[in-house]
């Protein structure tokens, strides 16, 4: 299938009106050795039922719709209202730019405006981007923004932040001279508090923990913020279950800085971890040194109220190599997608939805922990992920489950060689009674 | 025409948008003890399905999209977004899949991701691909960041990346991150690479030359051969923005001109849609010397089968979570497999096609500073009418919207003042194109016979010109109302 929409006689008559006999002759300026004199080495032309039954067909290869699913750890399965597809399919914001001329893109603007409140609201932040990449890179940012911020050298990383995220810290920030540490964490599996006093220091910018963690774990973010504060450094807050700040305190009313994460819980499917959506809200006085796109409030030449993509002396089209980022495509579609979200559940809504994460997730830990052998890794309160220990190897266990349809979680070793034997389990509203019930004998039978 | 409130204008105590089901599990209030509860979330909306849907609805028609007319920004490629794409991105099978999910479980997705690795490798002339970065800067943070690895692992990382003055912003900015010092290469009278300048730039210092070609003029950098032999020849990497890969596909291939590593820009080549900003993907193909440093993890094929190699100790890292945005990825695919060989091709000839007809139809009309053969743009300026009238390339873009069309390019490349860089893209009907010259034409007999028409423009949208100025000094980015509800 072909999307040109010019006829045989149109490209006779433009190719005529341009003087030349074929399209060649307007390629004439690359030299002979760079030109490839063959076709392409790629399959066939697909119409349109052939590549929709070919891709089908490949969905179909795909067995893990055909499990009831208890994975989490940074991708989240949550119910998305029919009215976020629906309006989000609509071409008028599926198909423009990054709104370079705000008259005629008021409608992206005004819902990047309101996201950007929506986001503030629920962290407890004053101001935020218009989005980042994903929660991983968007850590990284907030590493980097907080050296620009301090001047210092080394930066703290809570164990306990998605170990992907840690990954991603790491790789970003090598080449720029700045020290990434570790802080373990203790029995409850929240973050060690006697290692982050020993670490902290003068020559710390920050600390990133995440909150909950990445064992489902709710941190004390306000005791965290006294230590780092203690030396002027900043709490960096990493959310990568955005839902859970519909019920659990805001991090900037209990001392964070700098509140980023992942926000695809907010209307937007897993997709195998992308796109999803970067977020990330800090202090009024960091606005400079915030990455990313800002959307504006303005007047229009009549005193009209309307909105712009503003501070893009912070950005690299005009500040080139000392940007505060590099980034300028960024995950605009799915910021409209959380916005259409978070305003049709609304303030009630949301808090309903994260209520049932929390109620049930409780439920699930305590049916599991009543099984036999098994029982909870950590002591800490959790939102919608816990951390099984089972009694023997957490692979075979898994792997048992699965021939039986159900993946009851992810096995912690690959990335936390200190936990063997467990698993994370997260139980969202979209699971049932009845599957966590089924869960729990299904465990109770492998464990027999 | 209804002037569309902000959603906190609306709201009203006990709205709701959504229901959940009634909670089939006890409600036991020990779930909640100890836990840091929050006592409401001030200022959140409560409003009504059906306002939600107003609301969303009105807004949307604000908005100026590919799919009602020509958008010529140069450089940004917006070309139409097929919508089967769309569709089969949909499939609960691709957009359901757990990024976690044990490997024999989405055996699916890894075909995908494996097999676009392999088209690219193909359309490009590389030796492998990693389709994890998350949008053009990324990629060429990405890529950058491969060839100081590559560096390194020669014993020397070097210190200077080299990068023309008519570069995107971004090019700089991903060099720094990856902690080189850019040092900026003039462009010579024809608007491209001056070797000179290059030749003497280039020490044993210079880790790479990021070069983008066509480049931001719409030129092809023919000396592209003697720049990579001048840049390999002090042992430096050639880096390309493949941003204008959409000149290229199917008629000439980077990897067999000498480029060591490139980054696509697949919501520009390959259709996928912007979404009024993103998400796009910026997918890094290499030359085999930068295999080795790729990001984690790799698909690769065992039999019949796909696994994930994790244990690549050369490796960079990661640059983000999961495999990348996977399903713009798995869009870009489906675009690639409906054309085939000869449709890639076509796309090339006839954005170049395309691009050529309205530079020939308003050569004259509007100043051309670079008189240089234009591949898929035309970059033109504002030089005639700002002299003769005072109207500036602002002016002529806002003029532009009242007369239905979205505005080229602005202000960019840095090297040409009053820029207006023009890309139609392959997909533009004649139709169009004529209208689009026609309007203009008309502009520019606008700023001879009456130029306050221009500088008042636009007159026709749902806001006329906005105060950028006073938008950055008092920044307000959030709203601060109704937040005692």
């Amino acid at each position: 299938m072909s999307y040109i929409a010019l006829s045989d006689q149109d490209k006779k008559e433009m190719l005529a009106r341009l003087g030349v006999s074929s399209v060649e002759e307007l390629f004439g300026c690359l030299p002979e050795g760079s030109r490839l004199r063959r076709d392409l080495d790629l399959p066939s032309a697909m119409s349109e039922p052939e590549l929709l039954g070919h891709m089908d067909a490949v969905a179909g290869r795909n067995t893990y719709g055909r499990h009831r699913s208890f994975l989490g750890g940074g991708a989240y399965h949550h119910y998305i209202p029919a009215v976020v597809d629906s309006l989000s399919a609509r071409t008028e914001f599926l198909t423009p730019y990054t709104p370079y001329q705000p008259e005629v893109s008021q409608g992206t603007l005004q819902v990047i405006f309101e996201y950007q409140t929506l986001i503030c609201r629920l962290t407890g932040m004053d101001i935020a981007n218009a989005s980042l990449y994903d929660g991983a890179s968007a850590a990284a940012e907030a590493a980097l923004m907080a050296r620009r911020l301090t001047g210092r050298s080394r930066i703290l990383v809570a164990r306990s932040l998605h170990p992907q995220y840690r990954e991603t810290v790491r790789t970003l920030t090598r080449n720029l001279g700045l020290a990434v540490e570790e802080v373990g964490f203790g029995g409850d599996g929240g973050l060690n508090p006697e290692e982050l006093r020993a670490k902290t220091g003068p020559d710390v910018c920050g600390l990133i923990v995440q909150s909950p963690n990445f064992f489902g774990v709710v941190e004390d973010l306000a005791a965290c913020a006294a230590a780092v504060h203690e030396s002027k450094g900043l709490l960096i807050v990493s959310v990568a279950e955005a839902l859970s700040l519909g019920i659990l305190e805001a991090p900037g009313k209990l001392g964070a800085d700098i509140v980023c994460g992942e926000a695809q819980s907010f209307g937007i499917p897993p997709s195998f971890g992308g796109p999803g959506l970067g977020f990330m809200g800090c202090k009024k006085e960091f606005l400079r040194q915030l990455p990313g796109r800002i959307c504006g409030l303005t007047k229009d030449v009549e005193g009209r109220r309307g909105f712009v993509l503003t501070l893009s002396t912070r950005e690299q089209h005009i500040r080139r190599e000392k940007a505060t980022s590099n980034i300028c495509s960024n995950q605009g579609w799915c910021a409209l997608r959380a916005t259409i979200y978070l305003e049709s559940a609304g303030q009630n809504g949301l808090r309903d939805i994260a209520l049932q994460n929390v109620r049930k997730a409780a439920y699930a830990a305590g049916r599991l922990a009543a099984v036999g052998g098994v029982r909870l890794r950590f002591t800490g309160k959790t939102f919608n992920e816990f951390v099984l220990q089972l009694p023997k190897d957490a692979a075979a266990a898994a792997a048992a489950l699965r021939a039986k349809g159900i993946l009851a979680g992810l096995e912690l070793a690959p990335f936390y060689p200190e936990l063997p034997g467990t698993l994370l389990v997260c139980v969202t509203e979209v699971r049932s009674k009845e599957e966590i019930d089924g869960l729990a004998a299904a465990l109770e039978e492998v464990l027999r | 025409m209804i002037r569309e409130p902000l959603i906190f204008e609306i709201s009203d105590l006990g709205k709701k948008g959504y229901a959940v089901p009634e909670l089939d599990v006890p409600a036991g209030a020990e779930a909640l003890a100890g836990l840091p509860i929050r006592e409401g979330i001030p200022g959140f909306p409560q409003v009504s399905e059906v306002e939600v849907v107003r609301h969303f609805t009105r807004l949307s028609q604000q908005n100026y999209c590919v799919d009602l007319g020509l958008y010529p920004l140069g450089s940004c490629t917006m070309k139409y977004n097929p919508k089967v794409n769309e569709k089969i991105a949909g499939l609960p099978g691709f957009a359901e899949a757990h990024p976690l999910a044990p490997v024999e479980t989405i055996q699916g997705n890894l075909e995908i991701l494996y097999r676009m690795e392999r088209l690219l490798c193909e359309i490009t002339g590389f030796d492998a691909v990693t389709l994890q970065p998350s949008a053009g800067a990324q990629g060429e943070l990405t890529g950058i960041m491969l060839a100081r690895a590559c560096h390194e692992s020669r014993g020397n990382p070097r210190k200077i990346v080299l990068i023309p003055d008519s570069a995107h912003g971004t090019n700089p900015s991903s060099a720094h991150l990856s902690g080189y010092e850019v040092r900026e290469i003039k462009s010579n009278a024809a608007g491209r690479i001056d070797l000179g300048s290059l030749q003497q730039a280039m020490t044993d210092e210079v880790a790479a030359l990021m070069v983008t070609n066509p480049n931001t003029l719409g030129v092809f950098e023919s000396d592209i051969c003697k720049i990579a032999d001048i840049v390999h020849g002090k042992g430096g990497l050639l880096y390309m923005d493949g941003a204008n890969m959409n000149a290229l596909a199917g008629i000439a291939r980077p990897g067999d001109f000498g480029v060591d590593v490139l980054h696509l820009n697949l919501h520009k080549t390959f259709a996928t849609p912007h979404g009024g900003g993103g998400p796009g993907s910026g997918p890094v193909a290499v030359k085999k010397i930068l295999e080795p440093f790729l990001p984690l993890p790799v698909v690769v094929p065992k039999g019949s089968a796909y696994s994930l190699d994790f244990d690549r100790p050369r490796s960079i890292g990661r640059v983000r979570s999961f495999y990348g945005n996977f399903l713009v990825v798995l869009k870009a695919m489906a675009y690639i497999l409906s054309l085939g060989p000869r449709g890639m091709r076509e796309v090339a000839e006839i954005a170049i096609l395309n691009a050529n007809y309205i530079r020939k139809g308003l050569e004259g009309v509007y100043d051309l500073p670079y008189d240089s053969a234009s591949m898929h743009e035309a970059v033109f300026s504002d030089k005639i009418q700002k002299d003769a009238y005072g109207v500036t390339n602002l002016d002529i873009a806002k003029r532009l919207i009242d007369h239905g069309f979205h505005p080229p390019t602005m202000s960019f490349p840095l090297i040409v003042p009053g820029a207006l860089m023009i890309e139609p893209t392959e997909t533009e009907s004649r139709r169009d194109l004529d209208l689009f010259i026609e309007a203009m034409k008309t502009i520019a007999r606008e700023a001879a016979e009456n130029p306050a028409l221009l500088k008042a423009a636009p007159h026709q949208t749902y806001v006329r010109r906005l105060d950028e100025t006073a938008a950055a000094r008092n920044p307000v980015v959030t709203w601060e109302g109704g937040q005692d509800r």
